[in-house]
C-alpha cells in the first residue's frame, strides 16, 4: 500500500482554515494517508492546537497562526515555510444576507477571506519559490459559485466563483513550474458554517432532501477529494473544477 | 412600535403599514414567504444593529413579538 499514488507519503502539506470543518478534516486525513508534515494555518490558535492533536502519529504538525486577509502576515508566514508538496487554500467565511442588506464591510470581508487571501498567499508562495516541482494546490470553492443558487448567498457564491476563475489562470501560468492547481466545489457539508443559527434547522432538513444521496457531506468526504488532487494519482489533472455534491446538481 | 411596523411593511412591495398592527400574525400574511423571513433578519440588522437567528424568528408569531425581540437584543 505504501507505494500507492493515492497516498501522500513523505509530503509536506499546508492547509488554511485548518481550525475547523473541511480544513481540519483535510489535515487529519492527510496525516492518516502518510503526509510527513502538515502546516496548519488559521487565526484561532487553540482550535489549531486541537487539530494538531488529532493528526495521526508519524506526521509532524505545525501550528501557524495567521490572519490570511492581512498581506504582511501572509508574507511573514510564507518566509518561514519549508518547501511544500501541497497547499490547500480552504479558509472561508460567509454571512447570509439578501441583496438589499449587504453592507460594503460584509462584501469586503467575504471577498477578502474567500478570494483575495488565496491570491495573496499564492503570490507569496510562488515569489518565494516555496512550491516544489511537482506540487499541487487545491482551492476550496463551492457549488454555490458553480450551479447551486439559493437566496441570501450572493456574495459568498460570487467570491467562490471568482476563486474558481482565478484557479484556472494560476493553473495555466504555473504549469511550467510543475505546480498543478485545481478547485473543489462541495455541496453542503456538516460544518459550523451551516449550523450558524441563521439558517433555520427546518430549512436545512428540506434542503438536505434536495441531495440525491440524502444528507450533507461529512467533512472527511470532501477531504478525500482534496487529497486525491494533492496526490500523484492526479498528476495529469490541472485547471479542473471537481464537483462533490452528493448529486445535488442533478436536481 | 409605529416606526417598526413601517419598517416591517417596507420589506414588501405592496403592503400598507396602516393594514398592519402589533397583533398581526406575520406568517399568515398573503405576501409572507421565506424571502420575507430573510428580509426581517436583514432589516433588524441594518436598522437596529440586532442579529436575529433562526430560533429568534421561530419564537415570534406577531409583529409585536418581533419588536419585543429587537428591544430585548439591543
Amino acid at each position: 500500500m505504501k507505494e500507492s499514488p493515492f497516498r501522500l507519503d513523505g509530503k509536506t502539506i499546508l492547509v488554511t482554515g485548518a481550525s475547523s470543518g473541511i480544513g481540519r478534516a483535510t489535515a487529519i486525513e492527510c496525516s492518516r494517508l502518510g503526509a510527513s508534515c502538515c502546516i496548519l494555518v488559521a487565526r484561532n490558535e487553540s482550535a489549531l492546537k486541537e487539530t494538531n492533536a488529532l493528526l495521526a502519529e508519524g506526521c509532524e504538525g505545525v501550528v501557524a497562526v495567521c490572519d490570511l486577509s492581512d498581506s504582511d502576515s501572509v508574507s511573514e508566514l510564507v518566509k518561514e515555510l519549508p518547501l511544500l508538496d501541497g497547499v490547500v487554500c480552504n479558509a472561508g467565511v460567509n454571512k447570509m444576507q439578501l441583496v438589499q442588506f449587504f453592507t460594503e464591510k460584509d462584501i469586503e470581508h467575504i471577498f477578502s477571506v474567500n478570494c483575495f487571501a488565496p491570491m495573496l498567499l499564492m503570490k507569496q508562495l510562488v515569489k518565494r519559490k516555496k512550491l516544489k516541482n511537482p506540487s499541487s494546490v487545491v482551492f476550496t470553492a463551492s457549488i454555490s459559485g458553480y450551479s447551486n443558487v439559493a437566496p441570501a448567498n450572493g456574495v459568498y457564491g460570487a467570491s467562490k466563483s471568482a476563486l474558481s476563475a482565478y484557479m484556472k489562470y494560476a493553473a495555466l501560468e504555473l504549469v511550467s513550474k510543475g505546480i498543478r492547481c485545481n478547485a473543489i466545489h462541495p455541496g453542503r457539508v456538516e460544518t459550523p458554517l451551516i449550523h450558524n443559527g441563521v439558517t433555520d434547522e427546518e430549512a436545512i432538513k428540506l434542503d438536505m432532501a434536495m441531495y440525491p444521496l440524502g444528507r450533507y457531506a461529512d467533512p472527511k468526504e470532501i477531504a478525500w477529494s482534496i487529497i486525491y488532487l494533492l496526490s500523484d494519482a492526479a498528476a495529469w489533472i490541472t485547471g479542473t473544477d471537481l464537483v462533490i455534491d452528493g448529486g445535488r446538481s442533478l436536481k | 412600535m409605529k416606526e417598526f411596523i413601517e419598517k416591517f411593511a417596507e420589506i414588501f412591495d405592496d403592503v400598507d403599514a396602516a393594514s398592519l398592527s402589533g397583533d398581526t400574525k406575520f406568517r399568515e400574511m398573503d405576501d409572507w414567504d421565506s424571502i420575507a423571513g430573510l428580509s426581517v433578519i436583514g432589516m433588524v440588522d441594518e436598522e437596529y444593529g440586532v442579529t436575529f437567528n433562526a430560533d429568534d424568528m421561530r419564537s415570534c408569531q406577531t409583529i409585536e413579538d418581533l419588536y419585543n425581540k429587537v428591544q430585548s437584543k439591543k
